[in-house]
């Protein structure tokens, strides 16, 4: 029997000619992530070894993108622990306020991360970078530790599940609306421990960017990792980035899938999670009219150019509603530059939105936009939960950046079609 | 090893944000932590919660972030057990690696009730429940994971490996 793309990527990576589902592997790891919450415990972890060195500086590397521009003296205290860790073991790929940015729009953006990759990330995100063709999977930090120690980690092979998705997608339905209709399908544990496969011709048709939107929620399903077979999309977005050698995996036809769903994609609407759980995914039609207090625009699921060129379509010449605050967030430094060169921050401003530097800020509750007691936030990141945005009796709404721009202007949750009809850019 | 304690039951998904929430996370400090360990679920948990109490709860415990502030806090408030119907990989691998107990065991995660006392054997992996009677067996861990938390943790492991490979 053949073998499915995660398959082969962790046979080839524990120098074996085949894997198995459930089987436990120990991987050679091709980079390890950390940011600045993560770090610090891993920091402690790692000099309990007593190591004088990591197992190679060029392929460790450290963001400070959760609590930075630091929030405060704390966190403060978190990234200098982090930043003197780097100094010291001489990390190559330490990204500094006013040069980083979220760290999976950062990574797959400096070519750090490659197809075929082999990746661990203290970052229950980093499954992001499957939409490369890369194995890449979050850790703790103690598993991180160990993996700066010895280039290497343990993992049960996964069982795989394919998603197939069919069909042209409608106006303003993008990868975002995709996964969150296939979470509300399966379910928040629906494919724990497993591998989701993202197939089918709406994904060869979806830019890099769609895709790793679709596969940094990979884990919001329980899944290990989330991935994409790479094609000549993969190859025009890594071939100018790449840092190092690359190699294109795919499924055998004869691979084994637990479960193999199909979507008629074309029948999917623009999708809005509600509270507490991104399972709670429904089409923008059912939740018409909810009136909202702040939108954010960004995070590592929607931050990308692509993310920010759709909200700034809708916001273009209008006005954000008296009683929303709008918070756009770019992924990243170079991606803050274009978003200026091409005018979409002064179409943010001028809307009357606020435009941060890069962070993960109020995505996870940090900082920059913490709701109070009571506040309903419609937001483009990856999680619902209860308290995730600020108090515990706030609310956050999920959804694509479509969504966002035109609920933005209208102050309640508003299908994009009723702020700018059905021409999508 | 013998553990015996009261029950705090929670339901299902408990995500990390609710162990230990992010506003908190700018310290890797175990007891501060403590002091506010499912603290968006129970706001006086930290308070009420002895050393030795077990938390139960249902399927997928430990959902979300990757944080492992979330089963430091937990040690951190002296829970000395987790049984759940099932748990999120990323915590799994994480309460195994910093020698957190945690045991696979929807039938008890189902039986047990709030405030019921049970006695565990984390060797064995049984739970008794010494209010309402009830006995409960936990799946059993892979021995590769047995060996990692017979070391007392994976940095423990890895250091005895590279010893060995030295």
């Amino acid at each position: 029997m053949g073998m499915t793309i995660t398959e082969k990527i962790l046979a080839a990576h524990a120098g074996k000619e085949r894997v198995i589902p459930g089987e436990l592997i120990n991987c050679r790891l091709d980079l390890v992530l950390a940011n600045d919450i993560t770090a610090p415990v891993a920091i402690n972890e790692f000099e309990k070894l007593g190591m004088d060195r990591v197992f190679d500086p060029t392929r460790v590397v450290l963001v400070p993108d959760h609590f930075t521009p630091n929030k405060d003296i704390k966190s403060a205290e978190q990234s200098k622990l982090m930043r003197e860790f780097a100094r010291k073991f001489g990390i190559v790929n330490y990204f500094e306020v006013g040069r980083m940015g979220i760290e999976h729009c950062l990574l797959p953006e400096q070519g750090l991360v490659v197809p075929g990759d082999c990746v661990i990330g203290a970052d229950s995100h980093t499954c992001t970078y499957g939409a490369l063709g890369a194995f890449a999977t979050g850790v703790g930090s103690t598993d991180l530790a160990a993996g700066m120690a010895t280039g290497e980690c343990w993992f049960k092979v996964p069982e795989s599940m394919k998603f197939v998705f069919h069909g042209k997608l409608r106006p303003w339905v993008t990868g975002k609306d995709l996964i969150l209709h296939c979470i509300a399908d399966i379910g928040v544990d629906g494919a724990r421990y497993r591998s989701m496969e993202f197939t089918g011709d709406a994904i060869e048709a979806l830019s890099v960017e769609g895709r790793l939107t679709m596969c940094n929620m990979a884990i919001e399903a329980g899944a290990k990792n989330g991935i994409v077979p790479p094609d000549e999309k993969t190859e025009v977005y890594i071939k100018r980035r790449a840092k190092r050698p690359y190699r294109f995996y795919t499924s055998d036809p004869d691979a084994h899938y637990v479960e193999v769903r199909e979507y008629d994609a074309s029948l999917i609407e623009p999708q809005v999670a509600f509270p507490h759980l991104p399972e709670n995914a429904r089409p923008v039609s059912e939740a018409q009219g909810i009136a909202i207090d702040q939108v954010v625009i960004g995070s590592c699921t929607n931050g990308r150019i692509e993310d920010l060129r759709i909200a700034a379509y809708i916001l273009k010449g209008r006005k954000v509603h008296p009683n929303i605050r709008l918070i756009v967030i770019p992924g990243t430094q170079e991606i803050y530059l274009q978003a200026i060169r091409e005018g979409l921050l002064e179409i943010f401003v001028e809307a009357g939105g606020a435009v941060s530097t890069p962070t993960c800020g109020p995505c996870l509750g940090g900082h920059m936009g913490i709701l109070a007691k009571g506040e309903r936030a419609l937001a483009t990141t990856n999680r619902n939960f209860v308290g995730r945005m600020g108090h515990p009796e706030s609310e956050v709404y999920l959804a694509g950046p479509a969504v966002a721009a035109a609920s933005a202007v209208t102050g309640c949750i508003t299908h994009p079609k009723e702020v700018v009809g059905n021409y999508a850019g | 090893m013998q553990v015996k304690g009261r029950v705090w039951k929670f339901g299902n998904d408990v995500d990390t944000d609710l162990i230990i929430p992010a506003r908190y996370l700018n310290t890797t400090d175990p007891a501060e932590l403590a002091a506010h360990c499912m603290e968006d679920a129970d706001p006086s948990f930290a308070k009420k919660v002895s050393a030795g109490d077990i938390i139960v709860a249902g399927k997928n415990f430990g959902c979300g972030s990757s944080r492992e502030h979330a089963p430091i806090a937990i040690k951190g408030s002296g829970v000395a057990c987790v049984i759940a119907g099932s748990f999120a990989r990323i915590f799994y691998r994480n309460a195994i690696n910093i020698g957190l107990p945690i045991l696979e065991a929807p039938e008890a995660a189902e039986a047990l009730q709030d405030g019921d006392i049970v006695e565990i054997d984390l060797g064995a992996g049984t739970i008794k429940n010494l209010t309402r009677q009830g006995l409960y067996q936990a799946a059993p861990f892979p021995s590769f994971m047995q060996e990692i938390m017979q070391a007392g943790g994976l940095i423990n492991y890895v250091r005895e490996r590279m010893k060995k490979h030295a």
